[in-house]
């Protein structure tokens, strides 16, 4: 978080790890617990980037947008949903796995904590593609409705978790580290625990 | 009744990812939706489910839902009914 690392643990599977996230996080919401993996991986990188921010101080609910990427879209939600359709002489498909093959879910699982109304958007790319992001974005701030996004990259699949996930916000001041594909590749790439 | 109870609270806990919920937690005549434990449209879906894969018994109508899942109690019911 901001270069600083605030838990590591290589040796859990990451339901659990997500689990001792939540509880560092100081999570009250037990619907967490419902979620597909993707979906917490979003929603605890929302979490640990939006404490402490104060948005709704400054932003109404529908000034906040959201933009979120990956590369594995909700794959590992499909293939448990499809291995539960698999066999027709046991066909039971959990409706909790089904609502989570679209990876835009996410998306709403993070509005729905928050109460974010602005625009929200989910997009796949072979890789992280910050041009293409950072242009979405600055496209989304042409409409004088939103001044704030929560954007990033949450990518998951068999146990692998990758996300960044930050708040950008609209503003005069040019001494504020201006939002480019460059600055945006940067927390990505430099911040990343090897 | 208290078997089938317990065995039924064991199972919707886990079908359910009813995190930090015991069988001790459910009361037997507490209502399963709204308040009790506050399950939502995904989890009726998700016993309706339970209840095909491992009773065997089918839900045909939504009045019918309404009722068989007003709680632990009308649960045990309906099942023990369709035996």
């Amino acid at each position: 978080m901001n270069n600083a690392l605030l838990h590591s643990n290589e040796d859990l599977a990451f339901a659990d790890f997500a689990k001792q996230a939540y509880k560092l996080a100081t999570l009250n919401y037990l619907k967490f617990f419902k979620m597909d993996n993707l979906s917490k991986l979003g929603l605890l990188a929302a979490e640990f980037t939006l404490a402490g921010k104060n948005w709704q101080e400054r932003y109404t609910p529908d000034e906040v947008a959201l933009c979120f990427s990956n590369a594995s879209s909700s794959i590992d939600s499909d293939r448990k949903h499809q291995e539960s359709i698999g066999d027709r002489s046991n066909y039971f498909p959990s409706p909790s796995v089904f609502v989570y093959t679209l990876p835009n879910i996410l998306a709403g699982e993070i509005c729905i904590r928050n109460g974010f109304k602005g625009e929200n958007s989910f997009f796949i790319f072979e890789q992280f593609d910050a041009e293409n992001m950072v242009n979405i974005v600055q496209q989304l701030f042409t409409n004088e409705q939103c001044k704030a996004c929560v954007m990033g990259w949450i990518n998951y699949d068999s146990e692998q978790a990758d996300a960044l996930c930050c708040l950008i916000e609209k503003s005069d001041n040019e001494k504020e580290l201006p939002f480019n594909a460059e600055n945006y590749s940067y927390l990505y790439f430099n911040t990343k625990p090897q | 009744m208290s078997q089938l109870a317990n065995e039924l609270k064991t199972e919707i806990i886990k079908a359910l990812n009813l995190e930090g919920v015991s069988p001790e937690d459910i009361e037997n005549d507490a209502p399963l939706f709204g308040e009790g434990l506050g399950l939502d449209s995904i989890d009726a879906l998700e016993l309706i489910v339970l209840l095909d894969k491992n009773y065997g018994i089918k839900i045909d109508s939504a009045a019918d839902g309404k009722a068989v899942f007003h709680s632990i109690s009308s649960m045990v019911a309906y099942i023990e009914s369709k035996k």
